[in-house]
Parts: structure tokens; C-alpha cells; sequence
């Protein structure tokens, strides 16, 4: 009997252990799942027609012209980018500043709602957040900017920047309260008051982890669809140029995202033709996974920069 | 690997057909794209094997009550919403499904077999007849059940009433010269808006885009930086809370915010307004058919339900949403 039971408690342990195995590679899984599957569909226009200039550096984008067809992501990468500025000079301050009260200025009841806040805000659906923006600040940015269309940089930087508020709050507060208690307590037994505590022990003593919650602020940003879809007008449109202010947040714009979005459920996915090439019309299905792929690359990009930063500092710190 | 998509597709569709529909109007609330390919890659396998198992029941279900599942034209969701509600009321044994989502998604349904018939506010391609022809076996037929005037759309309080099909051309197409509202001759600085012209255009694969390129345009290019938006109903919406803005969409769409112009020629700059009349006098110079595809002529119930839309109760539905009937209704 004996023997059963330890053999019973051994089979089961090693079940346990390979499932949990399982879990903790699963992720691994799905990335590379996901990386494989945007990569096939994607590889026939880079083996075919991939041409950097014509992608890269040019704005036109018309995949389903009659004449000439043009697959220039340049505008969209501007697009992106412009919206996820203007997104993160609203939810850095915001996020950081919400961070500090909710540390180290206010305690008990207070922390506790406005903590429950905002874990609420970033329950709000991205539908319900472009909602607002086509609603309720379209016709407001008009009235007060005078804008040409309320549909812009500007409402879907508000908007964006709003909904990641939530992360750089809750990870810049992990960062700050990660600060040993000793620091404080040292700083205060110097007589530092609590501005001077802030800025010259807590701040620099949590940057690494503040520099990372701007850069998962950032990720969010720049991977935002539908909120953005709704807001930005969705026009192929470079809003940055020579001229002060530079960035024009008032002019409708594009992302990445949201061409993905807009055009993948019509975009006809083709088979190759018996001789191995493929037919014109498929080219624009290909080429919106091409822009997956880019998207890919850029959130990657930030990930391997916000990591290294983030060692560099830890590195220092020793 | 296409072709077993397809005949799973099949299965699925005649095991249960109520779960292409259900796809549909997942995407058309999502917007559509990704989520339909996330919904169907979750849901069809689970459906086969429940196919497996209730096969029985099916069948004897079906008998009593036929679903129609119907895709395609952002155009004419509308019409087609009211015609299968009408329908269902006249012959409840008959359940008629539509959802939206542009032309190109309803013809891509009808190739992939999800759908029985596709709207269509465009002709079928070359490329697209021969892909259904050769997934299907039998050639698409095309039935016009209407016409659609593509009005062009400025907001209520814009002072222009006319406007010809080269200025639209100098508007919209690559190249064109026009950007502000002062080249119409319209005085912005009245309105208290900037002198802009905001251009609203649609998603590159709708079929009421294709129609202006091809009739506008004469199939060149639009000017970039135009507000794409993803359907007839959104595109109004913008041109309505913007009032520096002119776009394009079915004249089934028109509400009381925004302004239909005329359109004329060189020859007549007055134009003609986009009413029933002139679109049926062929008078008005954006006019277009309505068109329902099949995989071979419809059969069955799907005939029944399209010879009903043809008569003149089908028709005075046409008419109630705006658009222009094939007959005239009595």
C-alpha cells in the first residue's frame, strides 16, 4: 500500500512540476507563434517587392491604386510617433506627479481612493476612450483651437496620454516605494526637508524604475488602435515639419496601428499563382503585416533600450 | 490548405448557420479585422466538434427554420437590415442575417462560402469572379436590386450649393490644386472657420471609394492626407461636426446636419441635386447599382427572398431608405 501511495505522490509531483514547467515557457510559445505567423504572411512583399526608400522614406501610401500602387509607411511612422509625444507629455507629468502624492503625501483613506481611481482608469474599454474623443473633444478643441477638423494630433495625444496615466502611475509608485526606508530616515536626520528628501534621495534613488514606467507608458502608446483610430482622423499626413512648433497637433494624422486596423478585413489574401508569384492585388494584405512587423521592431527597440538603460543604472549604482 | 479552409468553412455553414453571421456582427462591432480572424480561429473548431456530436438534431432543425446569411456594402446595410426585418415578419419560417463591413468583406465572405449572397455597391473583378467561380464551381451572378446616387456631402452651414466634377477631381485627386475653401469661392472667415479644405474619403478597399476613383478621378489616385473612415455613416458624422470639411457617401446617409450639393459638369455647373428622379433619369452624374451576388443563380429560399425584393414591396423599402428602386414603386 505503501508503495502505491509514494508512487501515486511522485507521478503527481511530476505533473504538477511539468504543468507549471508549461505555464512559465508559455509565453515564450506565443511569442514566437506570433512572430512566425506575422513573418509568413508577411515575407512574400519583402522577398518580392521590399524596396527601403520606396517603405521607408516615402508618405504615399496607396496599396490599392489602379495606376501605382505605393506602399510608403513613412507618414504612418511619423503619425505614430507624434501621437505617443504628445501622449507622453501629458501622462509623464501626470503620472509621475500622481505617483509622488500618492507615496509620500497623503495616507490612509485618500491613497486608498485615489488608488481604486486609478486602477479604474485604465479599466475604461480603448471604444469608450475614443468615444470621448470623437464626442466630447472634437467639437471642444474646435471651439477653443479654432482647428480645421477636431479630429487631430492633439485629441488623440489627450486621449492616449490618458489612458496610459494608469501604468506610469502604478510602476513609478512601486519604483518610489521601493527606496530603502534608510535613505528617508537618513535624509530626514540631516534635516532635509521633505522637497529636498524628494528631489536629491527618493527621485534619483528610484530613476531607473521611473525611466521604466515612461518606457512601458511609451509601449503603450504606440500600440493603442482603436482609441486612436477614432481621434486622429485617420489621414496619410506628416505633421512635423521646419516650422515652430514643429510638431502640428492640429493637423489629422495616422498610425501605424490603425491602418492595421481599418484595412486588414478587406485586404484579400491571396494565393500564389501556379508559377510561385503572386497576383498584384495581394500585395496590400502582405504589406499590412510588413507594417506589423515594424511595429514589432520599434516595440522591441524600446524594450531593449528600456532594459539596458535600466541595467546601466543598477550597474552604476553598485 | 486553402480549399479544406474552405470545405471546414462549408461544414460549418450548413452544420450551423447561424455562426457565420455571428462572426459578422462581431466584426462589424469590432470594426472589422482581426478580431474576425481571432473569432473564427476560436470558435470554428469547437463548432466542427459539436457538429460531430449534434448532427441529428441539426438536421431535423433545419427543416423548420432556413438561415441567409448576408455580408458586404456599408452602402446597403441599411436597406438590407430592413428588408430581412420585413421579410422575417412575412415569412417567419425564413430567417434572413445581414451585417456590413464594405463590399470587399461581403465578396470575400461569399468566396470563403460563409455567406449565401454578398452586397455589393461595385462590380465584381475579374480577379474575384474567377475565385469564386473556381472555390465555389458555379460563377457569381449579380442581381441589381437599386440604385444609389454618391452624394457629395459639406456641412449645413457651408454656403456652396453646386459643384462640378473637375473641381471634385482638383479636390480629391493626386495633384489636384484646390486645398482651400476661398478657390470655390466660399468665405470661410463667415463661418468663423479656418479656410482648409478638410477632404473625407473612405478606406481604400470600400466600394464607394472605388466608385469615385473611378468616376471622378478617372481611376488616378486621391491627393494624400484625406480623412479615411472605415463606413458611409461615419464619414457623414465627420463631415457634420466639421465645418470645414467636404466628403463623399450613399445618399441613403444624408441627415439634417449636413448638406447634399449638386453636381454639374463644365458644360452645366448648376447640376443636378442627387434625387430619385435624377438618378433614375440618369441625369445625375454619380449614379451606380445595387447589386446581390450568388455563387451561381440563387436557389431555394435565397431566391424566394430575392424575387421578394425585386417586387414592389422590396422596392418601396429601397425608396423609404433613400435610395432609388429598379421599378417604379406604386
Amino acid at each position: 500500500m505503501a508503495g502505491i501511495s509514494t508512487v501515486v505522490s511522485i507521478v503527481s509531483e511530476r505533473t504538477i512540476v511539468s504543468l507549471i514547467y508549461l505555464c512559465g515557457i508559455s509565453s515564450i510559445i506565443f511569442v514566437f507563434g506570433i512572430i512566425f505567423f506575422v513573418a509568413r504572411e508577411g515575407y512574400p512583399f519583402i522577398r518580392d517587392c521590399f524596396d527601403f526608400s520606396g517603405m521607408f522614406l516615402s508618405s504615399d501610401w496607396v496599396p490599392t491604386s489602379a495606376v501605382n500602387k505605393r506602399y510608403g509607411i513613412f507618414a504612418l511612422i511619423c503619425g505614430t510617433l507624434s501621437v505617443t509625444a504628445v501622449a507622453m507629455i501629458i501622462a509623464v507629468p501626470f503620472g509621475l506627479g500622481s505617483a509622488i502624492f500618492l507615496s509620500q503625501f497623503c495616507g490612509g483613506r485618500t491613497k486608498e481612493v485615489l488608488k481604486i481611481l486609478v486602477e479604474f482608469l485604465a479599466a475604461v474599454p480603448s471604444v469608450v476612450w475614443g468615444f470621448i474623443g470623437l464626442m466630447v473633444m472634437n467639437p471642444l478643441i474646435v471651439e477653443v483651437t479654432g482647428a480645421p477638423i477636431g479630429l487631430n494630433v492633439l485629441n488623440a495625444g489627450l486621449v492616449v496620454g490618458l489612458m496610459s496615466v494608469p501604468i506610469v502611475v502604478s510602476i513609478s509608485e512601486d519604483a518610489i516605494r521601493a527606496v530603502p526606508d534608510g535613505y528617508i530616515e537618513a535624509a530626514e536626520a540631516l534635516g532635509a526637508t521633505k522637497w529636498q528628501t524628494l528631489s536629491k534621495v527618493i527621485l534619483p534613488a528610484a530613476k531607473s524604475g521611473l525611466l521604466a514606467a515612461a518606457l512601458l507608458g511609451v509601449g503603450r502608446a504606440i500600440g493603442e488602435t482603436m482609441a486612436v483610430l477614432m481621434c486622429t482622423g485617420h489621414a496619410v499626413n506628416i505633421p512635423i515639419n521646419g516650422e515652430f512648433p514643429f510638431i502640428h497637433v492640429l493637423e489629422p494624422i495616422r498610425t501605424l496601428t490603425a491602418t492595421i486596423t481599418a484595412e486588414l478585413g478587406e485586404a484579400p489574401r491571396l494565393n500564389a499563382l501556379p508559377d510561385g508569384s503572386f497576383p498584384p492585388d495581394a500585395r496590400h494584405y502582405q504589406s499590412l503585416f510588413v507594417i506589423g512587423i515594424v511595429l514589432f521592431l520599434i516595440t522591441l527597440i524600446i524594450n531593449l533600450t528600456a532594459d539596458l538603460i535600466v541595467k546601466g543604472f543598477r550597474g552604476k549604482q553598485r | 490548405m486553402n480549399g479544406t479552409w474552405y470545405n471546414m468553412m462549408q461544414a460549418v455553414r450548413l452544420s450551423h448557420p447561424r455562426l457565420p453571421s455571428a462572426i459578422a456582427s462581431i466584426r462589424r462591432h469590432a470594426w472589422h479585422g482581426l478580431w474576425k480572424a481571432a473569432a473564427a480561429a476560436c470558435v470554428a473548431p469547437v463548432f466542427i466538434l459539436l457538429s460531430g456530436c449534434g448532427r441529428g438534431t441539426d438536421s431535423a432543425r433545419a427543416g423548420a427554420h432556413t438561415v441567409i446569411a448576408i455580408s458586404g456594402s456599408d452602402t446597403m446595410v441599411n436597406v438590407a437590415q430592413m428588408w430581412a426585418e420585413e421579410y422575417g415578419r412575412k415569412k417567419p419560417s425564413v430567417k434572413v442575417e445581414v451585417s456590413g463591413g464594405g463590399s470587399g468583406v461581403g465578396i470575400r465572405d461569399l468566396m470563403q462560402g460563409v455567406v449565401r449572397v454578398a452586397n455589393s455597391s461595385r462590380d465584381l473583378t475579374q480577379a474575384e469572379r474567377e475565385q469564386i467561380t473556381a472555390r465555389a464551381g458555379r460563377a457569381p451572378i449579380e442581381t441589381v436590386v437599386g440604385f444609389d446616387g454618391i452624394a457629395i456631402y459639406v456641412h449645413k452651414d457651408n454656403p456652396l450649393e453646386s459643384i462640378t466634377m473637375e473641381q471634385l477631381e482638383r479636390i480629391f485627386g493626386e495633384g489636384g490644386d484646390i486645398t482651400r475653401w476661398s478657390q470655390l469661392g466660399v468665405d470661410m472667415g463667415r463661418l468663423k472657420a479656418p479656410d482648409k479644405i478638410i477632404r473625407v474619403s473612405r478606406q481604400n478597399s470600400s466600394g464607394t471609394y472605388l466608385y469615385f476613383r473611378a468616376h471622378v478621378l478617372k481611376n488616378r489616385d486621391f491627393k494624400m492626407g484625406s480623412c479615411d473612415m472605415s463606413g458611409s455613416k461615419e464619414a457623414v458624422e465627420l463631415v457634420a461636426s466639421t465645418r470645414t470639411a467636404i466628403g463623399y457617401s450613399g445618399m441613403g446617409y444624408a441627415t439634417k446636419d449636413v448638406k447634399m450639393l449638386r453636381v454639374g459638369t463644365r458644360e452645366n455647373p448648376a447640376g443636378f441635386a442627387p434625387s430619385q428622379a435624377n438618378v433614375t433619369g440618369k441625369l445625375y452624374p454619380l449614379s451606380r447599382a445595387l447589386l446581390m451576388i450568388t455563387a451561381g443563380a440563387p436557389d431555394g429560399e435565397t431566391r424566394g427572398y430575392m424575387d421578394w425584393t425585386l417586387t414592389s414591396d422590396g422596392q418601396a423599402i429601397v425608396a423609404g431608405a433613400g435610395y432609388v428602386p429598379v421599378s417604379p414603386v406604386k
